[in-house]
């Protein structure tokens, strides 16, 4: 069976004139976890909104097995920070979940039985059958990111672009989400969480990112989860002035 | 009477099917200032073109266009804020048509641009009305997949491919057109109250989007033929007639309404959810 790769090939991101994501590279394979460290500012959401087209590119592009993404794709889903949804919008957990069919019926498609059985298995993966017919207002955090995450399911996407999904979560539901997106890298998609609480990242990931502006480390868990990696992203200033990418530690000048 | 009555539903139903999106999308601030904007374009229009309906119509769109580019241009060109340049353009372009009407040529009813004036509805007005709502409800029906997705949030919207920009545009045309409608039966300045009203009572009563559809646009009716009765009988303003009755439905349900008013969160007991009450229940029972 082919693994794809998800390849991103010198990624610029600039606003105002300032680089938010610099030429960064990687070669992504789906059935990984991965974790997107580095400290605030450090252009981790800047990053997916790129790969998903909602945010410029200066430079770079974007390829999923074999084929270029410029914008939105069924293949890619994003989903942004718990923060930004209204979860007192009037729709139930199944109605959430039914808005991922979008990219597959469009605007005026027939929600047909094969839309209906995508919606239920991906009710049934993220353990939420009981809570289908629940107002997304009355779940808890946990289940509303395990629906969000429903959503991106029933569009098919093989992979998945979490923004801080573990973000407000108690031990239970980061269990629950952390084996939910187990489960999707089993079944050989890809995700790729932003995080911010570094001792968890050994048992939720599988491979890391270490992002600050630019690409400062990636590779597996054993390899590259380390103190030199961390002290480099949470402690390296890239741009100095005032176009210092933030770090949430002691400023040190980069001479790399 | 009864072409106001024809009016005034027509005008309820449009306005409180569009009150859906105002209330889930907090739209509120930038809804009253497109209907203060439409002042300074209607007086124009009557100056320059005269009183004819369809010279008012237009005129109040550009005049409601322009300050909505303006509030785009001002936010994205300063350290201005859209709110405050909403709030800036929305008085100025307020202000300038107050003095726009207190020059024009043709005697003029400030106060009936300002609150309304339905029982004065004629038949072309009644023209217009219709062929706004056969442009808006048609709209909102045909694109209310990809509306649905942009109302729960815009950016998973643009990333699933909604066409996020253009359907906002159109959503803001057909708010203005909606406005522009409301003028007959309210006017400017509580065009706000036929727009929020409608959708704020449905959101107490029910947890469907559709029910806050179509259910705004009955409330929306409703109230607006209720308040026309009322201002008939008591000899009173029709326009702060409509919102008042409009705002009282709201208050009914603020109140009453089983699901989320008021008063039945005080009866009921004091549990989070279905589940937290499952497990009182059984330990109560033990």
């Amino acid at each position: 069976m082919t693994t794809h790769h998800l390849e991103i090939k010198d990624l610029t991101v600039v606003y105002h004139r300032v680089p938010a994501v610099h030429h960064v590279s990687l070669d992504l394979r789906c059935g990984h976890r991965v974790a997107l460290l580095g400290p605030n500012g450090a252009g981790k959401t800047t990053f997916f909104k790129a790969l998903v087209g909602l945010v410029p590119k200066e430079t770079g592009m974007v390829v999923f097995g074999g084929h270029g993404k410029a914008g939105a794709d069924t293949d890619i889903a994003y989903l942004p920070q718990r923060s930004v949804i209204d979860w007192d919008f009037p729709i139930t957990a199944r109605g959430m979940v039914e808005m991922g069919r979008y990219m597959r019926i469009g605007n005026w498609g027939r929600f047909g039985k094969r839309d209906a059985e995508a919606v239920d298995l991906a009710l049934r993966t993220m353990d939420l059958d009981d809570l289908a017919e629940r107002q997304i207002s009355a779940l808890s955090g946990g289940q509303q990111q395990r629906a969000f995450l429903a959503r991106s399911l029933a569009q098919e996407a093989h992979v998945f672009l979490l923004d801080e999904p573990f973000t407000g979560l108690d031990k239970t539901a980061q269990d629950l989400l952390g084996e939910a997106i187990r489960k999707l890298a089993e079944a050989g998609d890809l995700v790729i969480a932003s995080h911010h609480d570094l001792k968890s990242v050994p048992e939720l990931f599988d491979q890391v990112i270490f992002l600050n502006g630019e690409l400062i480390a990636f590779g597996d868990i054993g390899e590259a989860f380390n103190e030199e990696n961390i002290a480099r992203a949470y402690r390296t200033q890239i741009f100095s002035g005032a176009h210092a990418h933030h770090s949430g530690l002691a400023k040190s000048t980069c001479t790399g | 009477m009864l072409r106001a009555l024809f009016g005034c539903a027509l005008i309820g139903f449009t306005n409180g099917v569009l009150s859906s999106f105002i209330v889930l999308r907090r739209l509120a601030l930038m809804a009253d200032a497109m209907a203060h904007s439409l002042l300074p374009g209607v007086a124009l229009a009557l100056i320059l073109f005269g009183l004819a309906p369809v010279n008012l119509f237009f005129g109040g769109l550009v005049a409601a266009l322009l300050v909505g580019l303006g509030v785009q241009i001002i936010s994205g060109s300063s350290r201005i804020k859209e709110d405050t340049s909403l709030g800036l353009l929305f008085a100025c372009a307020f202000s300038l048509g107050l003095v726009l009407l207190s020059l024009s040529p043709a005697r003029v009813n400030v106060t009936h641009y300002l609150f309304g004036n339905i029982l004065g509805l004629s038949d072309d007005d009644l023209w217009i009305i219709y062929l706004i709502s056969c442009i808006v409800l048609p709209l909102l029906v045909v694109f209310q997949r990809p509306l649905l997705l942009l109302m729960f949030e815009p950016s998973v919207a643009a990333s699933q491919g909604v066409w996020v920009k253009p359907l906002t545009y159109i959503l803001m045309s057909l708010l203005v057109l909606a406005m522009i409608s409301s003028l007959q039966a309210v006017g400017v300045v509580l065009a706000l109250g036929m727009l929020i009203a409608p959708a704020a009572t449905i959101y107490l009563c029910s947890d469907s989007f559709a029910a806050m559809f179509w259910g705004g646009g009955v409330i929306g009716t409703l109230g607006s033929c209720a308040g026309l009765f009322v201002s008939y009988w008591l000899n009173l303003p029709s326009g702060a007639c409509i919102v008042l009755v409009l705002g009282m439905i709201f208050f009914a349900a603020y109140l009453f309404s089983p699901k989320y008013g008021v008063l039945s969160k005080f009866l009921r007991r004091h549990h989070l959810h279905e589940e937290s009450l499952a497990r009182w229940e059984e330990r109560t029972g033990d």
